[in-house]
């Protein structure tokens, strides 16, 4: 299966690597802009909408006069869901392309397989996709949001909002929803829930057998408390797992399913009649109403030519990371990637969802937390949304390990994992 | 909270002071209605009782509207209305006099927040407003909404229902609501002691919330008959759930017969290790998706065939890319395992990725006809329809299958080509033609195992590498080239799958299976069912 995997990876990275290639040469003196998205593989699903995300915001910037008098220009490359290559990729743009900024990566997986790269070659990564934590690196932006980011406030709303004491947390077998719910079961267990009143839940990767685990969800729901699922289920599985849900009639007002992975594209191949009131926490959604976003909106169908398609978060933490870049660029007068490394820090530019996001010294950014119930034409409305910004916590406080780290990338602490118990630079992570 | 209580008593005040004038009671209902549009979700609650509170029968569609959230506010004036959606148009109707208010542009109208605590309390009010309805079916789901979500104050509600209810059906419904909503109020002790003891003999899994949260608050009297109760509706669930368990056994055993038994005739009587099998059932769904697509969009009353109209038309384009595929590449590399192997999966690759380039790389949406939405109760197992139907389905593919293979003429050539190709040739039969009308029939099977799959999978380019590893596991531990190996194979890997995933977990499960499988062909190479003889050598 996974060579499988390679060997198609590798045969399609070297088609479209020799058309970016050529694609580079083209234009002289522009500012290259790399976008590292899998175009193939089982990503492809998740990561093609971002890379055409990007060809847009770049689009729109360039017909906005471009930057520093100069023009953008993008170099996609595929990695092809396949993540050795994407360190591979990487490679090429920062080295052969010469791009001054790369957009990219989805799965954590892929985050960590480049980030040796990055930080070798001294180059800039912005990273969209929400995440588990327990990183910060100089050299990656962290768009997306932090476990404190989504899955803490979706727990708080379920505890205030819907009473729930008795949960189930179900997720993908991979590293983010193993973190994610190693820091929400501190975190239940530290707000007084007891460990018989948690089931924690794996399946492997585009699992689609799902009676068995349905059918335990509803049996631990039956125990005369408010149940919730907690659902860290990643891509393709969603689907059959909220038919099931559907079919064996378990309704959001009995036992409701909140969603770190499902946004609005996920939906989109769905039919939600059966899932209205199931919930997702994100920091955007496309119904948010508001000028910037209604423009941002029209400009993607207009750019996709395509009247049905969808905006979600991890878009909009393009659309914020983007913008950012540009400014930090304009501030530091070059796109020399230590300048812009110190001139990022502090940058502040609206978001989608009606406020400013600002880049913190963790390389984390501040959102707002939105929790959204699904409706029946596939979008979601949104129900709560936290008062203020939260700011992205990189050492979750609840993992013994982590709660002692902070991070701050400016001069003259320069240090992404400084234990303040022991006061030095260096603990668990790189 | 201020504004809640000025529009209630004003609202009462207009109904006790004047309660013989229709039309001031109306007035009172459209004030009530309006405060819906501009209430907060958290005093939702207190609006619902309040309408609930008038017994006005206007207030059931109202109600439901809310639940379904068609429900709108008019920005200009906040007046609140039923609405029905029709492209980027509402049509608007009065909630009070119950008469259409024509159209407006969804701009103009806000829609009025719904969450799951209003859909509750949506549902208990419309439980208590509606037991008494003339119709059947109401009363039926009245029933059931007080079952699941109980308050205790609907207690006189459903005992005057019950004592006016003639329906056999809606009675034993409403006998166990009453119980369940005895149980949390503050009746005498005697009473409740009925209630549980009803709830045992009756109750299934719905009774396990009601009879442990009552647990809780029961007095020393009730504890013992309560945890009596519990003790014996969770030794049948037990029993239910082995029951249960070999459902879903059987279920995911047809899916994985579904999906193999078009390799059992590639792979199993050909002896072609066809890695691109999974894209064939990746074309019959998005054969599927197009055939719904067309019918949406024509002719939406023909939606509930789309299965049937899809099926003929997936076994002929999967049955016709088979055929090219045979034709173009395989043919010239019989004999050539290895290569027949890089070359079909070449082929998945290409098939891929033109799918994802023709229809995108994000998933398709495949609805479920009505008649596969849903499960029902048998006793104490949940069946859900789609799997029935999908059981079902392999069965009859099986049996269609196995007739071809053994009871015409086609057939007949086909087994010969299989076991003695060159003997076959000098009876006169074309061995060309028959392994490649061989080919197609397996790949058309396959786009008809992709109909089913769409219906409970993802429509999208990577539907049939799911798949293949899981084929190719049912045929080899089936025994190569036997259509009944293939079909117990498949049920017993779903079984055995089935059996291990609550003690194991679903990734440990699927390994152990693995491992069982590699230790079952060191022992039996040839699989379950291994064909003797001398074609086996051939």
């Amino acid at each position: 299966m996974t060579n499988r995997a390679r060997v198609t990876g590798a045969f399609l990275a070297a088609v479209l690597s020799t058309t970016a290639f050529n694609g580079a040469f083209a234009a002289e003196d522009t500012i290259k802009v790399g976008i590292l998205h899998s175009l193939s593989g089982t990503m492809a699903i998740s990561e093609t909408t971002l890379k055409d995300a990007m060809l847009m915001l770049i689009d729109e910037q360039n017909k906005k006069g471009g930057l520093l008098g100069k023009k953008l220009e993008a170099v996609v490359v595929d990695p092809a869901s396949d993540w050795p290559l994407f360190a591979e990729k990487a490679r090429e743009l920062v080295s052969v392309d010469k791009v001054s900024a790369v957009f990219g990566c989805w799965t954590s997986v892929s985050r960590k397989s480049v980030l040796p790269v990055f930080e070798e070659l001294n180059s800039i990564l912005f990273y969209p996709v929400q995440y588990e934590g327990e990183e910060s690196q100089r050299n990656v932006f962290y768009t997306g949001a932090a476990p404190n980011q989504q899955a803490i406030p979706a727990v708080d709303y379920l505890m205030e909002n819907e009473e729930v004491e008795r949960w189930v947390l179900a997720g993908t077998d991979y590293v983010y929803p193993r973190t994610t719910n190693k820091i929400l079961e501190a975190y239940l267990i530290s707000k007084g829930v007891k460990p018989e009143d948690i089931m924690i839940n794996y399946t492997p990767f585009g699992h689609s057998d799902w009676q068995t685990i349905v059918s335990d969800i509803k049996k631990f729901g039956s125990a005369g408390k408010k149940t919730a699922v907690v659902s860290t289920i990643n891509g393709d599985a969603n689907v059959p797992f909220y038919k099931e849900l559907g079919n064996q009639g378990i309704k959001a007002e009995d036992i409701p399913v909140v969603a770190f992975s499902v946004g609005e594209e996920e939906l989109a191949g769905l039919d939600t009649g059966p899932l209205v009131g199931h919930l997702a926490a994100w920091n955007y959604f496309q119904s948010v109403d508001n000028p910037a976003n209604a423009k941002f909106i029209e400009t993607w169908k207009a750019y996709t030519k395509n009247d049905k398609r969808v905006t979600n978060d991890p878009m909009e933490a393009h659309y914020i990371g983007f913008n950012m870049w540009l400014k930090a660029v304009e501030k530091a007068g070059t796109t020399d990637t230590d300048a812009v490394l110190d001139a990022m820090i502090g940058v502040s530019v609206p978001n989608l969802s009606g406020g400013y996001s600002t880049m913190m010294p963790n390389h984390h950014i501040t959102k707002p937390v939105l929790i959204g119930e699904i409706q029946s034409d596939g979008q979601f409305e949104t129900v709560w949304e936290t008062p203020g910004l939260v700011v992205g916590d990189e050492w979750s406080d609840y993992l013994p390990d982590s709660k002692d780290l902070i991070s701050d990338w400016r001069a003259p602490m320069s240090c992404g994992n400084f234990n303040v118990a022991t006061g030095k630079c260096g603990g668990k992570g790189s | 909270m201020y504004r809640i209580l000025q529009t209630v008593l004003f609202a009462l005040v207009l109904f006790t002071a004047v309660p013989n004038l229709g039309l001031r009671a109306e007035e009172g209902l459209r004030v009530l209605v309006n405060a819906l549009g501009q209430a907060k979700l958290s005093d939702m609650d207190e609006h619902i009782a309040a309408l609930t509170k008038t017994g006005d029968p206007k207030v059931v569609p109202i109600l439901e509207a809310l639940g379904e959230g068609n429900l709108y506010a008019r920005k200009a004036d906040g007046q609140v209305f039923l609405t029905k959606e029709s492209g980027s148009t509402l049509t608007l109707t009065d909630p009070v006099t119950g008469e259409s208010a024509g159209e407006a542009p969804k701009t103009a109208l806000s829609k009025v927040k719904v969450n799951n605590g209003v859909r509750r309390a949506v549902r208990t009010a419309l439980g208590s407003l509606t037991l008494l309805s003339p119709d059947r079916g109401a009363r039926l789901k009245a029933a059931q909404s007080v079952l699941q979500s109980p308050n205790a104050e609907a207690l006189g509600a459903v005992e005057s229902a019950l004592a006016a209810e003639k329906d056999g059906e809606v009675r034993a419904l409403l006998e166990q609501a009453r119980a369940t909503t005895l149980l949390i109020s503050d009746r005498p002790a005697e009473e409740k002691k009925e209630a549980v003891r009803l709830l045992r003999e009756k109750g299934g899994r719905e009774a396990l919330p009601i009879l442990s949260s009552a647990l809780g608050s029961a007095d020393e009297t009730l504890k013992p008959e309560i945890e009596a109760a519990l003790a014996s509706i969770e030794q049948t669930q037990a029993l239910w759930a082995a029951g249960q368990n070999v459902w879903y056994g059987l279920s995911l055993g047809s899916v994985l017969l579904l999906a193999a038994i078009g390799l059992a005739i590639t792979f199993g009587v050909m002896g072609i290790i066809n890695m691109a099998h999974g894209e064939m059932v990746m074309l019959g769904a998005y054969t599927t998706f197009l055939v719904q697509e067309v019918l949406r969009n024509s002719y939406p009353g023909l939606f509930d065939w789309s299965l049937a109209i899809a099926l003929p038309l997936a076994f002929l384009v999967t049955g016709a890319v088979g055929l090219a595929m045979e034709r173009g590449v395989i043919r010239f590399l019989y004999g050539r395992p290895l290569e027949t192997m890089l070359a079909t999966w070449g082929i998945s690759l290409i098939l891929q990725q033109s799918v994802r380039t023709i229809f995108g790389p994000t998933n398709r949406e495949v609805g479920n006809p009505s008649w596969m939405s849903g499960a029902f109760e048998l006793g104490g197992l949940t069946i859900t329809w789609n799997r029935l139907w999908i059981i079902l389905f392999a069965l009859a593919v099986f049996a269609a299958l196995l007739f071809l293979l053994k009871k015409t003429p086609m057939g007949l050539q086909m087994r010969a080509v299989t076991q003695n190709r060159r003997m076959a040739s000098s009876m006169g039969i074309r061995t060309p033609w028959v392994d490649a009308l061989t080919f197609a029939l397996g790949s058309g099977i396959a786009g008809m195992a992709g109909v089913a799959l769409s219906q409970i999978d993802n429509v999208s380019p990577n539907l049939g590498q799911g798949y293949i590893i899981d084929s190719f596991m049912v045929v080899v531990f089936g025994g190569v080239g036997n259509l009944w190996g293939t079909l117990v194979g498949a049920f017993s890997l779903g079984i055995l799958n089935k059996f291990l995933e609550p003690y194991a977990g679903a990734v440990l499960g699927k390994i152990l299976v693995l491992v069982l499988i590699i230790l079952f062909i060191q022992k039996r190479p040839r699989g379950l069912f291994a064909l003797k003889g001398r074609a086996v050598e051939a």
